[in-house]
């Protein structure tokens, strides 16, 4: 099962003098039980594209399956296929907006039609995945918290929604290297414990390798690349034509190769460089 | 005198209420003119409260802050104050106000009541000075992320601000929005003498700096040159900041029983210890 795009476009302002082809003609595949890392710069059509997942655009052209749904469709399964899909946008604290932390994370729920003992658990539960005591927090003001803290409240009240595929728009932009690894933690752990999909839109190419099952990566609307994070980042010019760059540390191994260490370079992860380096030192007899 | 000097500044929100909270406590520093200083913490640790005392958008609960000499607390300084330093935050779509670049640019000037024929040379010149002029005439709602943040820079160059306070300003970028963003700060910095302070979660972008400001809990616990910071990798990871790559590169292949002795901040630095030939 997955969310699959068939031969969608989409353009803002259509029959305007501000037209703008924002998808065109894009096909892909999210595959479920997977974390899949959607890259582009500023304008490449991510934010249009993640809206089609679950139904918050509709395409001009082409269809939207989730498990095989057209989430298109104006009957009652369509619907239950566009819930599967939970969106957390970019800066999502910026949408808390209930007196409690408790109360905010219950809206989705109640809208879903949960009810009180339903709505509850689901908070509980949400709040425990994002570290936040529940007893400590749940009668807090949301706008009290720390700017890491407001992220993972709000981050919550999208997994009170249990989304089979959660989409994460830049999750860990503007937080502290610790909060990014704390968050980045907990998503893990949801993947791995609960099997929720993941789709992670980031800039960080670091990130991507890290975590990233798949890459796709869109430059003028377009796919440019979907493909494993390895072979992804093997395809430099597509990257670069892209307005990407590759993951830091991929850089620093090629510029120690050029150098003339003779690694074999095929690392783009922290720990596989340090072992890839070590490999080179133990043949030279140097550690 | 120093440009900025902060004297055991404090400040609390909420003073004397039941969710008062301390978020700068007994700050004591000083940044000269010409310098670029990076300002590094975890989220809540004080950065943003410190560095709004620098133009007056906060004042200081207890302690002073001076530009120039000048107190932030003097009403009568503070057009002065805040015509010398520029603020430039994290949402670029926040701060630009007007539908076409160069008035955005010049509704600061105007605001100030400078005269028309200035404030074209000046919108001009500031549009130039982070290659922005083919865009003078274009919606700022087309621009990208990178783009926007160097008008929202060109604003401030046009007010002739000597100083600018840089708050995560590419937090929200894509790399190459990052880069073009970085480097426009560097090279004002650098060719233009202009002061900079630069608040950011990108270890990468703070090495760039003269210096490093520590924040942790509303106190600075640590300043120094990026070598001296960076070099204490234990202490960065407890405090919840990390280093740049290349030198947490190279702490793992120390831990793994490399011998490295030298310091090591950056690509360059590596290249030495691993490539001896070059």
């Amino acid at each position: 099962m997955s969310i699959e795009l068939k031969n969608v476009s989409y353009t803002y302002m259509a029959k305007t003098p501000f037209e703008h082809l924002a998808l065109n003609d894009i096909s892909l595949t999210i595959p479920e039980g997977k974390i899949t890392a959607i890259a582009g710069h500023t304008g490449s059509g991510k934010s249009t594209l993640i809206q089609h997942f679950n139904g918050l655009l509709k395409p001009d052209s082409g269809v939207v399956l989730v498990d095989g749904t057209d989430i298109g469709s104006k009957n009652n399964e369509a619907k239950m296929a566009r819930r599967k899909v939970g969106i957390a946008f970019q800066y999502p604290e910026h949408q808390l907006f209930e007196e409690t932390i408790a109360q905010d994370i219950a809206f989705g729920p109640k809208n879903m039609g949960c009810g009180p003992e339903e709505t509850d658990s689901r908070v509980k539960y949400a709040m425990d995945f994002v570290n936040l005591d529940y007893n400590k927090y749940a009668d807090r003001s949301p706008f009290h918290l720390s700017g890491g803290q407001k992220r993972r409240a709000a981050i919550a009240g999208i997994l009170a929604l249990k989304p089979k595929y959660l989409v994460l728009d830049e999750p860990t932009a503007g937080l502290d290297p610790k909060g990014r690894e704390s968050l980045m933690g907990r998503i893990l752990k949801l993947h791995k414990e609960e099997g929720t999909t993941i789709v992670l839109i980031s800039h960080n190419m670091d990130d991507i390798a890290q975590y990233a099952d798949n890459v796709i990566i869109l430059s003028k609307g377009k796919v440019l690349i979907q493909a494993s994070p390895e072979e992804a980042f093997s395809r430099v010019d597509a990257i670069h034509q892209a307005g990407l760059e590759l993951p830091e540390i991929k850089e620093i191994l090629n510029e120690l190769a050029a150098k003339g260490l003779p690694i074999e370079n095929n690392a783009y992860t922290m720990e596989k460089a340090v072992s890839e380096i070590l490999s080179v030192l133990g043949r030279q007899g140097k550690c | 005198m120093s440009f900025i000097e902060c004297k055991n500044l404090s400040h609390i929100y909420n003073q004397g209420q039941s969710n008062e909270h301390i978020a700068v406590e007994n700050v004591n520093l000083k940044i000269e003119a010409g310098e670029f200083v990076a300002i590094l913490g975890t989220n809540g640790s004080g950065k943003s409260t410190l560095a709004k005392h620098f133009n007056g958008l906060l004042l200081p609960s207890s302690g002073r802050c001076l530009v120039n000499g000048m107190d932030t607390t003097e009403e009568d300084k503070m057009w002065d104050i805040r015509r010398q330093i520029g603020m430039v935050f994290q949402n670029p779509d926040n701060q630009i106000i007007a539908a076409i670049v160069e008035d955005d640019v010049g509704f600061g000037p105007e605001n100030i009541g400078m005269e028309p024929h200035e404030i074209r040379r000046n919108v001009t010149s500031a549009l130039r000075m982070v290659d922005m002029e083919e865009y003078r005439n274009f919606s700022p709602h087309h621009l990208s992320g990178g783009q926007k943040q160097r008008v929202a820079i060109a604003g401030a160059l046009a007010m002739n601000s000597k100083c600018l306070v840089l708050d995560e300003p590419t937090a929200m970028l894509d790399p190459r929005g990052r880069h073009e963003v970085i480097d426009t700060v560097n090279m004002l910095n650098k060719e233009k003498g202009i002061t900079i302070i630069y608040i950011t979660h990108f270890m990468e972008e703070a090495a760039l700096a003269d210096r490093i400001l520590v924040m942790d809990r509303g106190h600075m616990i640590a300043a120094g040159t990026p070598r001296e910071i960076f070099q204490d990798i234990g202490a960065m990871k407890k405090r919840g900041l990390a280093v740049p790559m290349a030198a947490e590169l190279a702490y793992r292949l120390k831990q793994k029983g490399v011998k490295i002795t030298e310091s090591v901040i950056n690509t360059k630095d590596l290249v030495k210890v691993l490539c001896p030939s070059n």
